[in-house]
């Protein structure tokens, strides 16, 4: 009893006044996250495009502030480059369509064939390669394909010998770091569509097959498309996995922006431009199907 | 049901078996190789030797580089907790004009590739803060950290905020108590377990981060994903990062039993 009367004589001025005036709470919540994410962050990226602008004094290699689209026309027109940028987008794409195309059976399994027990296993075995760390990764992926390695050893009875480091060993490092990101939730989409639709289905005398193609498929969509959302821009992104599994031929977008960022910062500064751009680019296109809303 | 003939449901099985060795058989291989007598990775193995194990112990510059990652993780879980609660708290509580554009500006450096958020970050404090007398040196590290960590606790306190029931707080001020006292008493509590798990996830993603890393970590100052890039980069002296890999797997045990308590207790709950 004590508190609730101490409670009630005590004046909360500051209480009031927040309670009083809604835009005062808005503005207290919001003021230190925004100022953080635009004034350190926003403001870094804006600085990074400007310097894009920028060129590089020929004699003293300094860079020099000015206006020149020079660094954008390199960038479009230097064929290694444009290569690059394909090869970047290629990896990307293949990465996402190679988990699709192994989450969507790995999902109905779980779902609809595995007994609780199984379903309960798989589940936890999928989640736990997320916490094993990136590099840990990297370098499980490096041991198992290199010359000497687990794979070409596995393999040479039958007289295959494995990618080596390539971009083949890119394409399925980059799947084995981001695969998770599509399983989880394609499993969790599958687990949530309703039994008698798939009662429905079998009884109007679709085989297994069909259901799949005409039930589950479309309902997948969503769940596929923000996997790939994972999939695709932290495959575009990256360049460490090029760099350890893919030999000489494999370099990627972030390659040439690292390493750039010391010889030529306005050149690295105009290639930022292209990942951000196929990010938000693929982003608005996702964001039409609506399927961002759920993640 | 689904009803799938006998072939396509050993095919399916097929398709788990191979995602599942996919997943795990580079895995074991990191931890059998900790133990190879070989300091290059050959399979298979040529000797036991536990040599890699000692050295990785007593290495100074690894247990440095553990401590480094465990500064920023948690600065940047600190910094990370506290705006990203603010921010949950602000977007699921008030509709106010440029809702999206805060979510947005939440969600983007995470979104955007990590060698740009790092080469934007390293420009600003090289090239504008260094030449104006302002040296961030370590704190860059924890400033870049916290900006990608945000998003983490944001969507945790988010996603239990919206399932919470706002009348609680409406009753606590009825009944007198100030602001504080409701977000202490009756707010906080309810939120706990999303706080801590953003927490968690926050820590857990600065401790694994390298590119970032590699761009904003002060001359001299490695992290332990940095110490184990540069033991990637001289592959020839690559066999204490098999050890520390081993350890880095082993330890992903944790996270995974918590959440799995996590949800059990909260399904108990309901």
């Amino acid at each position: 009893m004590t508190t609730t009367t101490t409670t009630a004589r005590t004046s909360k001025p500051l209480s009031t006044l927040l309670y009083r005036h809604r835009w005062m709470r808005l503005v207290g919540l919001l003021s230190l996250p925004l100022t953080w994410l635009i004034g350190l962050y926003i403001v870094s990226l804006a600085l990074l495009l400007v310097t894009a602008f920028w060129y590089i004094d020929a004699f003293t290699s300094k860079v020099i502030p000015g206006f020149t689209l020079d660094n954008f026309v390199l960038v479009f027109s230097e064929p290694a480059y444009i290569t690059t940028s394909l090869r970047t987008l290629g990896v990307a794409l293949a990465v996402t369509l190679l988990s699709a195309v192994f989450a969507v059976p790995l999902g109905i399994f779980m779902a609809k064939l595995a007994s609780p027990w199984l379903r309960a296993v798989l589940a936890v075995a999928i989640t736990l390669p997320l916490w094993a760390g990136y590099l840990v990764k990297i370098l499980a992926m490096r041991i198992t394909f290199t010359e000497e390695g687990f794979f070409n050893w596995l393999m040479a009875p039958f007289g295959i010998t494995g990618p080596g480091f390539s971009i083949v060993t890119v394409v399925l490092t980059l799947t084995y770091l981001w695969f998770p990101y599509m399983a989880l939730p394609v499993y969790t989409a599958i687990r949530q569509i309703p039994v008698n639709l798939f009662d429905a289905s079998s009884d109007l005398g679709a085989h297994g097959f069909t259901t799949i193609r005409t039930v589950v498929l479309p309902l997948l969509w969503p769940a596929l498309i923000a996997g790939s959302v994972f999939t695709f821009s932290l495959s575009l992104g990256d360049y460490i996995v090029a760099r350890f599994v893919g030999g000489a031929n494999a370099q990627m977008i972030g390659s040439i922006i690292a390493s750039n960022i010391n010889l030529n910062p306005p050149v690295a500064a105009a290639f930022s431009v292209i990942p951000i751009a196929f990010v938000v680019i693929y982003l608005l296109v996702t964001r039409r199907t609506g399927a961002l809303e759920r993640m | 049901m689904l009803r799938l003939t006998r072939g396509t449901r050993i095919a399916f099985g097929i398709v788990v078996a191979i995602v599942l060795l996919f997943m795990y058989v580079p895995l074991f291989l990191v931890i059998i190789n900790s133990f190879n007598i070989a300091p290059i990775a050959s399979w298979p193995i040529t000797g036991f030797t536990l040599d890699w194990w000692v050295r990785a112990f007593q290495n100074e510059a690894l247990w440095t580089a553990v401590t480094n990652s465990a500064i920023v993780a948690a600065g940047a879980m600190v910094i990370a907790l506290v705006l990203g609660t603010l921010a949950a708290f602000a977007l699921q509580r008030y509709d106010f004009f440029g809702k999206h554009t805060v979510n947005l500006l939440i969600v983007l450096p995470i979104a955007l590739p990590g060698v740009v958020t790092g080469v934007a970050f390293s420009n600003s404090f090289n090239n504008v803060l260094e030449p104006a007398g302002i040296q961030v040196g370590y704190f860059g590290m924890i400033i870049a950290h916290a900006t990608f960590c945000i998003v983490m606790v944001f969507n945790n306190v988010f996603a239990r905020l919206r399932r919470m029931n706002p009348s609680m707080q409406e009753a606590s001020m009825d009944l007198g108590a100030s602001l504080w006292q409701t977000f202490r008493l009756v707010t906080f509590p309810q939120f706990r377990t999303a706080f801590v798990a953003g927490g968690l996830l926050a820590f857990a993603l600065s401790f694994d981060e390298i590119v970032v890393t590699i761009f904003t970590a002060p001359a001299g100052v490695e992290t332990l994903p940095l110490w184990m890039f540069n033991q990637m980069a001289r592959p020839n002296e690559a066999t204490q990062v098999n050890v520390i890999a081993t350890v880095l797997i082993l330890l992903s045990f944790i996270p995974v039993y918590v959440s799995q308590r996590l949800t059990r207790a909260e399904e108990e709950e309901r």
